[in-house]
């Protein structure tokens, strides 16, 4: 395969993991983990391919599944951050619930033919060479990925409501005595990681890995996702350079399957995990170290997570 | 007056309780189904008829039942101490990996009664270790248990492919169903008509009454709880809240392994890459709807279990998908927290 058609493959195949991680991304620096991902993501897979298979329309199939991953994020909000209960648990148990949930509504859908995302090749700049085949011949929901993390770090390092919405995560008492109410700026910040999750599984079942079926082919994803943000430490640009790292493995794991075939494939889907251990431990050892050069060397890749992650704020 | 006094009685809010949830649960599932033109009375006749309504499918619902009681017994360890176990799924299949380990050895030299002891123990000490492995990675690498126990999960699981691919792969064709079959005598014996051996009950009722005693009766579960409640008090009292939380997560680990081995040993008799069928997580799911108490466990293992045997019987008889099971028990679990959750708002506690 030359260069270029397979960077091309590798950004495409990563615009959905891009999308999920930078949602997870801006959830967690208000202090949310919204643990729900995986299900968030199939569920929106789901409901995206359905809507567009009824309709006929795919701009219904993605706003579908948007509003999908926007629901079911609020009720993750809704319990983990104004009812006071665990994050964790409401997330963990919206998971499994969002699965089933597609597996079921979407089971007369199964393995049918459905629209499908089409490439719209920028002019001009798709008859660039080279860069014009790895950039600039994709669908639109790839677009969106390149323009996602850009956008995502404007926002969150470069204007008001971004300060706004670390400040909910990294001290939310100080966000309250500045006249903010933190809940309701996670809650925001939650709905929006949401709604990028449910396009992250309509970019699966309308573009990347078309149709519905049990199995999709997405599952997992959200749990990557999950693991590439702390991988990323919380910095958006991390975060979409682990998820095209992650883009870049799963590609070499089919190259590389007819080479070793002693190897099977499901391994590098794998190694995500270990490298996120290997990284959270890194950042600890680095925080408790005297060796100035290793803590600086750790910093450049890696920091520590938003304070207030995962402990919900209650009002004085 | 009287009335008041009546709800306020501790058997009464919490015979309450579980009414609004069950109602809150099934009542959102039944209006889903309803709206999609679904009898929900079908539907609960054919689970029903599925699991309880005969023998020979009771027997079935009893092997769901005892991995997923076992891993819950586990689980009632770690949250216990404030951890959030969520690596129990990949020290299931630990469990698994490592009775496999003995129990696929021809020539051991030892009788089979010893080799399936053995086995189980072994099995008890790969998800052991297993988890120890989180609890050290928190302990000493600041590794929070819920990241490094789900990433553990997908190294387990990478770790039984590669084994059931490479190594242990069946001679001459590695496929995905799974290792050669062990030799009979290896079975847990299940007598004839059964579906379950008898062994694999009585241990699983074993571990129940032994978490039991060791959480509500002894000194160390005295430790634990106060580990979990509050471990710089813990440290006051000369318990350290570190080795407390590992011993925690290793014996916890250790019942979830002991699932792993039985699952191999009594009900496939081969190690497959699906081994755990996701019964951690559903233990998970067990032990949240149960609100981390011990006594309704059973009870909820048994309705998990039940919806999870009678679920088999949509496809085939009104052309539905299994997951139904999933979305009535993660339903029930969303709506437990949901109602825990505004209980505490009612309270004042937030």
């Amino acid at each position: 395969m030359d260069p270029a058609t397979f960077l091309a493959a590798l950004v495409a195949m990563a615009a959905p993991l891009v999308l999920a991680a930078l949602g997870e991304t801006l959830t967690e620096k208000a202090g949310v983990v919204n643990l729900s991902l995986d299900g968030t993501i199939l569920l929106g897979a789901m409901t995206g391919f359905v809507v567009a298979s009824v309709t006929q329309s795919l701009l219904l199939g993605f706003l579908a599944a948007g509003l999908t991953g926007c629901l079911v994020a609020a009720l993750v909000a809704v319990i983990g951050v104004w009812l006071g209960q665990s994050q964790v648990a409401v997330g963990f148990a919206l998971t499994f619930l969002c699965r089933d949930l597609a597996y079921f509504l979407g089971n007369p859908y199964a393995r049918q033919q459905g629209p499908q995302l089409a490439t719209l090749p920028v002019p001009l700049l798709a008859d660039l060479p080279f860069f014009g085949t790895v950039f600039f011949t994709h669908s639109f929901i790839v677009y969106l990925s390149f323009l996602a993390t850009p956008c995502c770090i404007y926002f969150l390092y470069h204007t008001r409501h971004g300060l706004t919405l670390r400040a909910a995560g990294e001290n939310p008492e100080g966000c309250w005595a500045r006249g903010i109410d933190p809940n309701t700026v996670r809650f925001l910040a939650t709905l929006a990681g949401g709604a990028m999750a449910g396009l992250a599984g309509a970019a699966f079942s309308l573009a990347v890995k078309p149709g519905w079926g049990h199995p999709q082919g997405c599952e997992g994803i959200g749990w990557i996702a999950l693991a590439l943000v702390i991988f990323g430490s919380w910095h958006p640009l991390r975060v979409a350079a682990g998820a095209y790292f992650f883009g870049l493995l799963q590609l070499l794991g089919i190259a590389f399957q007819d080479s070793f075939p002693g190897i099977p494939g499901q391994i590098f889907q794998v190694a995500p995990f270990p490298l996120m251990i290997f990284t959270l431990i890194l950042i600890h050892l680095s925080r408790n170290t005297k060796n100035r050069y290793f803590a600086g060397f750790v910093r450049l890749f890696g920091s520590p997570p938003p304070r207030g992650l995962g402990r919900p704020y209650r009002r004085p | 007056m009287r009335y008041v006094q009546f709800m306020k009685h501790p058997l009464f809010s919490r015979f309450a309780r579980i009414s609004v949830i069950a109602g809150l649960a099934l009542g959102g599932v039944g209006l889903l189904l309803f709206t999609l033109g679904i009898s929900p009375v079908d539907i609960g006749v054919t689970l029903a008829r599925g699991s309880i309504l005969s023998l020979q499918k009771f027997g079935h619902v009893l092997t769901i039942w005892i991995p997923l009681l076992l891993c819950s017994c586990g689980l009632l360890f770690t949250f216990r101490a404030g951890l959030w176990n969520i690596g129990i799924e990949g020290q299931v299949v630990f469990g698994a990996i490592a009775a496999t380990l003995l129990l696929r050895e021809e020539n051991l030299g030892l009788p089979a009664a010893a080799t399936l002891i053995l086995a189980h123990i072994l099995s008890f000490i790969g998800g052991g270790l297993w988890a120890a492995f989180a609890g050290f990675l928190k302990n000493r690498g600041g590794v929070n248990e819920i990241f490094g126990g789900l990433g553990l999960n997908f190294v387990a699981q990478g770790l039984i492919l590669w084994l059931i691919l490479g190594p242990w792969k069946r001679a001459g064709v590695a496929s995905m169903s799974g290792t050669e079959m062990f030799a009979r005598e290896l079975w847990l014996s299940t007598p004839p008509g059964w579906r379950l051996a008898p062994a694999a009950l009585v241990i699983a009722c074993i571990a129940f009454a032994a978490t039991a005693v060791l959480l509500g009766a002894t000194r160390f579960g005295l430790q634990i709880r106060a580990t979990g409640i509050n471990p710089t008090a813990a440290r006051l009292f000369g318990i350290h809240p570190g080795r407390t939380g590992l011993l925690a997560m290793a014996i916890g680990g250790g019942l979830a392994g002991l699932a792993g081995g039985l699952q191999v040993s009594c009900v496939y008799h081969r190690l497959l890459p699906s081994i755990s069928s996701g019964y951690g997580y559903l233990a998970l799911l067990v032990v949240m709807l149960a609100h981390y108490r011990l006594r309704p466990v059973p009870a909820i293992c048994l309705f998990f279990a039940c919806l999870a045997a009678g679920s088999i019987q949509l496809p085939i008889v009104l052309k539905l998908d299994s997951s139904l099971a999933g979305v009535i028990q993660g339903a029930c679990v969303v709506s437990a927290l949901l109602v825990h959750g505004l209980q505490k708002r009612q309270r004042g506690e937030l």
